[in-house]
């Protein structure tokens, strides 16, 4: 296997697009079989939220992500891989978090995607407070068990040397 | 010592950051979280729970057994909720 590459890493208060992202993720090359994008969106929870005020560690947010894409990047076999997160105000409907991993079959591509998720759901430093639409403040959003345990699966098993 | 506090943790201690010389007998983040917790009704409420705190040196998570000679920012803050 040729060396693991480098992923790009941002963190930014303005919105991405997923069209343009994937487009230049592939710009130039012919090797891509496979592309999977994830992007996580801020849910209106039924009406009752107005928006997500997303706070971040300036600094640790991108070292913290980068470390968690470079080791998705030393596991699978990836041509490309992008993670944009996002910090601010970000109102229902709006994106939250992208992830493009690009490889040459569809396996790689989509288990570290997921990897990625699963463990920048538990350690990158983002707080998430809610603002509902009532008008009155919310509290912070409680991290979930079901994230912690999501993590666990990578540890079980290596994956199969493709 | 840079200490940094984020989300309920900034809220409820008060501030965002701040300078602070450490005794000499704070060896470790446990040792840390015990000895700000009594420095006033805000830290005692953010870090009641200690074990809920995590802790970044240097913008490296840490458990709460690592030393922190040598840290330049140590941050407190809650599990994340990113993503």
């Amino acid at each position: 296997m040729s060396a693991p590459i480098d992923p790009a890493v941002r963190i930014q208060r303005e919105d991405f697009d997923l069209a343009k992202e994937s487009t230049a993720l592939c710009a130039g090359r012919s090797d891509v079989g496979a592309l999977v994008t994830f992007s996580g969106l801020c849910r209106d929870e039924a009406g009752t939220l107005a928006a997500l005020e997303l706070e971040h560690y300036p600094g640790m947010a991108e070292a913290e992500i980068r470390r968690i894409a470079r080791q998705a990047a030393e596991r699978w076999p990836l041509n490309a891989l992008t993670v944009i997160h996002r910090y601010g105000k970000i109102r229902p409907g709006e994106n939250i978090v992208l992830v493009l991993a690009a490889s040459r079959h569809r396996q790689a591509a989509f288990d570290a995607a997921a990897f990625i998720m699963d463990f920048l759901k538990t350690r990158a430093p983002f707080w998430k407070k809610e603002h509902h639409a009532d008008g009155s403040e919310g509290g912070w959003v409680e991290a979930r068990d079901v994230d912690d345990e999501a993590t666990q699966r990578w540890h079980k098993s290596p994956p199969p040397d493709r | 010592m840079k200490l940094v506090y984020f989300a309920w943790v900034r809220e409820r201690i008060g501030h965002a950051e701040e300078e602070i010389d450490l005794p000499d007998e704070i060896v470790t983040v446990a040792d840390l979280l015990a000895w700000l917790a009594g420095r006033g009704e805000g830290y005692e409420i953010a870090l009641k729970h200690a074990s809920a705190i995590r802790v970044a040196i240097n913008q490296e998570h840490v458990a709460h057994d690592a030393r922190i000679e040598g840290a330049r920012e140590i941050a407190l803050f809650p599990p994340m909720t990113g993503g």
